[in-house]
């Protein structure tokens, strides 16, 4: 696991290079590269960051997200899996329905009390690494159901990396709040486990 | 047990209501007289109730069960569908519970509502046992209401959690009041084995297997338990309330507009037609008639998203059956469909279109030809579909004699909609009571033999064709011309030029926004053809700005109760492809 100098690294990249600003290295940014850091080349936490920039890379190019659809979502969330959006343009069409062999939440839909405890499972049985998304405004906050069997927002009961605003989000913006998942995930930020 | 924030409803306190008196329905003498011939012919005792939108009765509730035997078994009244069985409180009241029947005769095409009065501490006898749809009616009246049902078989909770306190929605709860449910909590169900398999025949063991709610056949938010013998199924229990969204008690906190992108929410397959069917609820609560641009734009946008509904259906249902390409394939017209609406409204799935008298907005400019190119493109996308699945041999042996149910079951269960008439009976909304003006148009109700699976894909794509048949025909009459909302300053709000310049206008504007629709006292039932069958609505106004009670009649209700019984003695995948063929539309189920 990196040591805490690739930690300080990650978030000088995220705090002080503006995208764009720093050093153009290939085709896909990596957090250890900036201008200061060069002078660590050879030194012992490099070959670590540079794995683990390729491990996060690769994560974030093939997510395979489970559809927790519930609701009204959902069926925006076939539209963006169908022919007319298709977000296998972006490596994450292979839609898993079993917890174990998806690394990738995507809450579509208003969680409610009875459902909590399931959802609360799901995300257990997950392996490591795993992202959540919350689609839309019920799984954000419970929506416009301010009411006595409605769960005010998911992270009452998991924790949420991501949240695409609507009701329901056009499958634009859920594919925009993917590709956000993805960038989080390429620079580091998300660690757990 | 903890309990969360509470919100409530902010109370009324503004002006009176600028109209107080009972609501009239239009032709109230013809009902009245008609139910006085049925109090009379009945054979029972009758108290009837005048001055309703339909023949309405008081019933005891000592006599409820022989008073719905003789209805359903009179040679000339013939009430054989049960449609809805709800309750109303009245808190001010010494009985303050209504608990209404509405009943249907296919025969004579006649609506009924049966009231009976219960007080706090009193019961029902169940009438479970007439009709078999009432089973899950009566558990959500108990769980709703508390009022109980004696001699219900499994009297309990049905949409809230095993955890729950209180029943929701009495007018002394309140709305934000959540219970919340742990991992420890949730009840353990157990399949009730079929009479039939009650012996134990083969050398397995039985085992009880749980499928859903995260199944992805269950869509998410279905689960039912079975039992299996073998791979026979022998017992099957279905549990629901996954999508318990409380839209009864939220309409009751918000105002009569706010209420129409809650029922987008129900069946959000179709979202315009259940808009529809509020709407002119409300609009026959009032008394007022949308204009004639807006009921052809409605529909034309209801036979659109009714498409829509059964591509969703027939998709998914493909898929769960291991034919992917024709959700793929079928999904490209559909996206048009929604993109119509967005062009119309500027939302896509859920449009929230129309507005009590008329519509929000007027429809683009090229909203006939671009309806014109949607229905020219999609008879090639149905009959490729068609052709290639329903003279495959892998497909018919998977969906021919699956999940059959017979006419008089489907009837007795309370079926509606294409499932109803798979089963052989010709019973549509828009043919039965015409709404919308769908009398003028030249088209045919399809219905099938057998009640399987098959017979409910045969109904639906030659219900697609049939809406095509319409829409054709409503894009060649062409728009009418004139305004898409009523000129009438108490329902719809003024143009925003005249608000800008005329002092009339700006108050009535303000007092719209401010003091929302109040229709007069008095309560109606209006019911559309949905895409799974008839969605009603039922509003009791007491001339205030929020409804009184809204009670929505979900066609998939009654369908997903009579699952269990239809996939007894079968397997597992005939379990699957069937709850397809039903498409159960958890927002409407558990609304
Ligand atoms: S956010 Fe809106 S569209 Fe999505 S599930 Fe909730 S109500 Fe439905």
């Amino acid at each position: 696991m990196p040591v805490l100098k690739n930690d300080s690294s990650i978030i000088e990249r995220k705090t002080g290079v503006a995208p764009g600003q720093g050093p153009e290295k290939g085709l896909i940014t990596l957090p250890g590269e900036t201008a200061n850091e060069s002078d660590d080349l050879g030194g012992g936490s490099y070959l670590t960051t540079k794995l683990d920039t390729m491990v996060n890379w690769a994560r974030g190019n093939s997510l395979w997200p489970l559809p927790f659809g519930t609701a009204c979502c959902a069926i925006e969330f076939m539209s963006m899996v169908s022919s007319a959006y298709d977000i296998a343009r972006f490596g994450a069409e292979v839609v898993r329905f079993s917890p174990r062999q998806a690394d990738l939440l995507i809450v579509a839909g208003t969680i409610v009390d009875k459902l909590a405890p399931v959802l609360k499972k799901i995300y257990d049985q997950m392996p490591e690494p795993k992202y959540v998304l919350a689609m839309g405004a019920c799984a954000t906050s419970g929506g416009f159901y301010r009411a006595y069997h409605v769960v005010q927002g998911i992270d009452e009961i998991i924790p949420v990396d991501i949240w695409v605003p609507g009701c329901p989000p056009t499958p634009d913006g859920l594919m925009y709040g993917i590709l956000k998942l993805k960038e989080k995930i390429e620079r580091g930020e998300i660690k757990r486990g | 047990m903890s309990t969360l924030t509470r919100f409530s409803a902010i109370p009324y306190t503004g002006p009176a209501p600028t109209n107080r008196n009972p609501y009239v329905p239009a032709d109230v003498a013809t009902i009245d007289a008609r139910g006085a011939e049925i109090a009379a012919r009945a054979g029972v005792a009758l108290e009837q109730e005048t001055g309703l939108d339909l023949p309405a009765f008081i019933v005891a509730k000592e006599a409820i069960v022989p008073t719905l035997r003789a209805l359903r078994d009179h040679t000339e009244f013939q009430f054989d569908l049960p449609l809805d069985l709800f309750g109303v409180d009245y808190p001010g009241r010494e009985q303050r519970f209504d608990v209404v029947y509405q009943l249907y005769s296919v025969k004579n095409n006649e609506r009924i509502r049966l009231k009976v009065r219960v007080g706090e501490t009193e019961s029902v006898p169940t009438s479970v046992d007439v009709y078999r749809a009432f089973d899950w009616f009566e558990r959500e009246v108990f769980d709703m209401y508390g009022v109980r049902f004696e001699g219900h078989p499994n009297l309990r909770r049905i949409l809230t959690h095993e955890m729950f306190q209180g029943h929701a929605l009495r007018k002394d709860y309140d709305p934000a009041q959540r219970w919340l449910l742990s991992e420890q909590g949730v009840a353990k169900l157990k399949p009730k084995i079929d009479p039939r398999f009650e012996v134990e025949h083969s050398d397995f063991e039985r085992v009880t297997l749980n499928l859903g709610p995260s199944h992805p056949a269950m869509h998410g938010t279905l689960r039912c338990a079975v039992t299996l013998e073998g791979e026979t199924i022998v017992g099957a229990d279905q549990e629901i309330g996954y999508l318990h969204r409380c839209f009864e008690k939220m309409s009751e906190t918000h105002t009569y507009q706010q209420v129409i992108p809650f029922t987008d929410r129900l069946n959000y397959c179709s979202a315009v037609i259940n808009n529809v069917g509020y709407c002119m609820t409300v609009e026959k609560l009032l008394g007022v008639a949308a204009p004639e641009r807006a009921q052809h734009v409605r529909l034309m946008l209801s036979e659109f998203y009714r498409i829509a509904d059964h591509i969703v259906c027939i998709g998914t249902n493909l898929v769960d059956l291991g034919a992917l390409t024709n959700f793929w394939y079928l999904f490209q017209p559909r996206e048009e469909i929604i993109a119509l609406a967005e062009s119309c409204s500027g939302a896509r799935l859920l449009p929230t279109y129309l507005r009590i008298g008329g519509l929000a907005v007027d429809v683009p400019a090229d909203f006939l030809s671009n309806s014109q190119r949607i229905v020219n493109m999609l008879p090639k996308y149905i009959d490729e579909v068609e052709a290639l699945v329903m003279k495959n041999r892998i497909f018919r042996d998977r969906t021919e004699g699956v999940g059959a149910i017979t006419k008089e079951d489907a009837l007795n269960f309370g079926f509606t909609g294409p499932c109803l008439r798979a089963a052989g009976v010709p019973f549509d909304v828009r043919k039965a009571s015409p709404y919308l003006g769908y009398e003028t148009y030249d088209w045919d109700v399809p219905y099938a033999e057998g009640g399987d699976t098959y017979a409910r894909f045969l109904v639906r794509f030659e219900e697609m064709r049939q809406s095509i048949r319409i829409l054709q025909q409503a894009i060649d009459r062409g728009l009418p011309s004139g305004p898409v909302i009523v000129d009438n300053p108490y329902v719809a709000l003024p143009p925003k030029e005249k608000v800008y310049n005329e002092m009339e206008s700006l108050i009535y504007h303000f007092k719209l926004i401010m003091h929302g629709i109040q229709p007069p006292v008095g309560e109606a039932y209006f019911q559309v053809e949905g895409g799974n069958g008839e969605v009603g609505f039922y509003i009791v106004s007491d001339g205030t700005k929020n409804p009184y009670r809204v009670r929505v009649r979900p066609p998939c209700f009654p369908i997903f109760e009579a699952y269990g019984h239809m996939i007894m003695g079968q397997t597992i995948p005939d379990a699957i492809a069937t709850l397809g063929s039903l498409n159960i539309i958890a927002g409407e189920l558990d609304h």
